[in-house]
């Protein structure tokens, strides 16, 4: 039903009801004190379009999309990281979604030639090099595998990399926001390897996409053999375009690059390829100029959500919610504290829900808020007893060169006025 | 009931997560044939092991990579505004962003083959020929004085090519050197003196409001910063150049000149008669303020230099060819510089002959 529709059937909210009710909405602004209104509230009082006349039918969108009062919450881009869409990177907008899983409309994207349009009927996955039977599987071959479910984050090993050297970026969507986390459902890449035979000499699978980057990466066989997984649908649907239809690999745990999407070709190798992907990029330079390699693991990192710059208060004093999400790619999030005052003191969070291996945690803690200027962090605590560390910790190590692997703690400065902004602290 | 389907059963009730070794093959997929194998198996290792038979010479790549590369990469490999910089950056992995680029950074070769021969050109992948990749990998060497201009790169020779920076990586060290250190119990109370902002993201204010926002590259602060090389605003390194000593007018020099001025000669004419084009021309230039010639159009970090009193000498244009970026910050000449001081000298020596 488009405007025009639903208007003519009375459905529309007129413009003088939209005006009261923007009256409405905006004496909550004031604070928590405006409960006791002052005159009856005409959203109760009045009999409203939605409560007289009907609303869509079935049908109305055979595949819905969210309502428009949600359409800022969307997938940004920053336009001066890169120099062309194609081979670019957007951010999941976690300030305004709850719970752990990404929708997967709204999950970042990062392509390097492209989001590719690929027909099942016209996907090959293909096994070679040290292995007993090179084989060719068709999308249909993978479906009579034994299937598993699992929900895993993607972190891009850049996420937060802008914020190296310095606070940059004023949102949680671009500082933290090359994650997702999914439930994905597939075929282990063990049950493949096993199909074709993985001979004694193979210690490394080069996993290759079939888009035109041709994105490659080398994986130790222990992985590939342990909880690799092969993926081909995301959130209980098809994995859409810019997840890699119709499948794409799952590295749990490990740096985004290495999920190559659109997965076409598994080589079973004696020793790494060193593709630009892991030499050239996805490799960590230390302050002396030497760089790291095969940093795969993403380390353990929590960040608010709200509030945060795009979430500032707007209901004044009172209750107020502090959430976020933690996350650990050797393991599962034990505990997550915050910090009101900027990383002083801390206070053990609520975890939603117990954390689970590789995967989001969501973090809850209830305080009652006075209007307090609030340098507000979080800290994640996974099963390995790993503390995430502070950016000074991490500099101390490494430098300020760094580009990847910014698991450090964030800081917000809560104004008194609600609003909220990205900062370092001493 | 098939012997796969009751080890389905049985292995399920013991690990619920993952699907474990199975006893026998599924009998699912069929055979990779050799000819497909041959298709899609391109990836080139370190050892060489995947590159096909072949050559091309320095001389070819320049051609190949002005039609097929310099697009993006520039004509010298210095890329054009946010494009991959694929020549420079000499020993500036241990400063303040550090610029890497295959001589700089990459450690091995057959990754650059790899990359340009399966990922590359953009928008166009898959259609180099094995000799072309050759030719085009050649000049990229070249562009970081790697080899010379006669250097003909082939299979053969192919891992005698040496790359800056092969021992400069170390396999991930993190959990000797940083997980005990960030292992240890946490604090909860008191855990610092004070508490003081030191950085605001605000100050920089490059945060997109609009989702479409597509702030152009060259108003942003981290130009140089790809998402992959994502780091914080590049900070101007103006580095200290030793210009080229004044000398007499020397016919060999200026002849030598010459042939490095090929460099050049793409963007400035030089000569009789010559006139503007990409770059201005180069007639009259020495003397001239920064910034000078009449009817050319410059960048503002041109304009201001010449505003601030400089005036193109021996010495400054010397400085100039050494670090085109450097000396003059933001200005929109694309070229990465010369490295070598003899050919700064003998381009000096041609300008100074040829251009008045």
């Amino acid at each position: 039903m488009d405007e025009k529709e639903r208007e003519s059937s009375g459905l529309a909210m007129g413009r003088r009801g939209f005006l009261r009710a923007g009256a409405a909405a905006g004496a909550l602004v004031t604070g928590a004190g405006a409960a006791r209104a002052e005159g009856p509230d005409p959203l109760i009082t009045e009999v409203q379009p939605w409560a007289t006349g009907f609303g869509d039918g079935v049908d109305a969108t055979p595949y819905g999309l969210p309502i428009k009062y949600e359409a800022d919450v969307v997938r940004r881009n920053v336009g001066w990281l890169t120099a062309d869409v194609i081979s670019s990177i957007n951010f999941t907008p976690i300030h305004a979604l709850e719970g752990t899983i990404t929708p997967q409309g709204c999950a970042f994207e990062r392509h390097h030639s492209g989001a590719i349009e690929m027909r099942k009927e016209d996907y090959r996955l293909m096994i070679h090099g040290l292995v007993d039977r090179p084989l060719v599987f068709t999308y249909e071959d993978l479906e009579r595998f034994p299937r598993v479910n699992q929900t895993y984050f993607l972190e891009c090993a850049a996420n937060s990399g802008m914020e190296w050297a310095g606070a940059q970026l004023n949102g949680v969507q671009f500082t933290q926001g090359m994650i997702h986390n999914m439930e994905y459902t597939g075929v282990t890449l063990r049950t493949l390897l096993e199909e074709a035979g993985v001979q004694t000499a193979g210690k490394w699978v080069y996993v290759e996409g079939a888009d035109a980057s041709s994105n490659g990466r080398s994986i130790p066989i222990e992985k590939a053999l342990d909880d690799c997984l092969i993926a081909f649908k995301a959130n209980g649907e098809a994995l859409r375009k810019e997840h890699g239809y119709p499948v794409r690999l799952c590295v749990p745990g490990w740096e985004g690059n290495m999920w190559v999407k659109w997965l076409r070709r598994i080589e079973v190798m004696e020793g790494p390829v060193e593709s630009r992907e892991e030499t050239s990029k996805y490799t960590d330079t230390l302050e002396d100029g030497t760089s790291r390699k095969w940093t795969w693991v993403m380390d353990a990192k929590s960040v608010i959500t709200s509030p945060s710059p795009q979430m500032p208060i707007k209901h004044g004093n009172g209750p107020l919610v502090i959430t976020g999400l933690a996350w650990s790619g050797r393991g599962a999030i034990t505990k997550v504290d915050v910090s009101l005052d900027g990383g002083k003191n801390w206070k053990e969070a609520r975890l939603a829900n117990p954390g689970q291996p590789m995967a989001l945690t969501r973090f809850y803690l209830d305080i009652n808020w006075q209007g307090e200027e609030m340098l507000l962090q979080a800290r994640a605590t996974d099963d390995t007893g790993y503390v995430q560390p502070t950016k000074d910790q991490l500099r101390a190590i490494r430098g300020e060169n760094s580009v990847y692997h910014n698991n450090a703690i964030q800081t917000w400065w809560v104004k008194s006025n609600g609003e909220a902004e990205n900062v370092e602290v001493s | 009931m098939s012997k796969f389907r009751n080890l389905v059963i049985a292995t399920a009730l013991t690990a619920p997560l993952a699907v474990p070794a199975f006893a026998e093959p599924f009998g699912l997929g069929r055979a990779a044939l050799p000819e497909e194998i041959a298709a899609w198996n391109l990836d080139v290792s370190p050892d060489g092991t995947g590159l096909p038979p072949g050559s091309g010479s320095v001389a070819d790549g320049e051609e190949l990579f002005s039609d097929r590369c310099a697009v993006c990469h520039g004509e010298f490999a210095e890329g054009v505004d946010n494009w991959p910089k694929l020549a420079g950056g000499m020993d500036t992995l241990n400063r303040k962003d550090p610029l890497k680029t295959v001589g700089s950074y990459w450690p091995y070769l057959s990754t650059v083959w790899d990359y340009a021969h399966r990922s590359m050109p953009f928008g166009n992948a898959q259609t180099l020929s094995a000799d072309e990749t050759y030719a085009i990998v050649a000049y990229i060497i070249y562009s970081n004085d790697l080899v010379d201009d006669d250097f003909v790169l082939s299979n053969e020779n192919f891992l005698e090519v040496e790359m800056p920076n092969a021992d400069g990586f170390i396999v991930d060290d993190r959990e000797t050197v940083e997980y005990p250190e960030f292992s240890k119990p946490a604090c909860m109370e008191n855990c610092k003196e004070s508490v003081e902002i030191t950085a605001h993201a605000t100050v920089l204010d490059v945060t997109p409001n609009d989702p479409n926002d597509d702030a152009p590259a060259a108003e942003a602060p981290a130009t140089d910063a790809p998402a992959e090389e994502a780091a914080a605003p590049a900070a101007e390194a103006a580095t200290e150049v030793a210009a080229a000593a004044p000398a007499e007018v020397d016919p060999a020099l200026v002849a030598a000149g010459e042939t490095v001025f090929k460099k050049c000669k793409a963007c400035h004419k030089i000569g009789e008669g010559a006139k503007h084009a990409t770059g201005p021309s180069l007639n009259g230039v020495v003397g001239r303020k920064a910034g000078g010639a009449d009817g050319f159009k410059y960048s503002p970090a041109m304009i201001a230099a010449g505003e601030g009193g400089m005036v193109w000498d021996h010495e400054t244009i010397g400085a100039y060819l050494k670090d085109p970026k450097g000396f003059v910050p933001k200005n929109k000449m694309s070229f990465a510089g010369l490295k070598k001081d003899d050919d700064v000298a003998a381009v000096l020596a041609y300008i100074e002959a040829t251009g008045q």
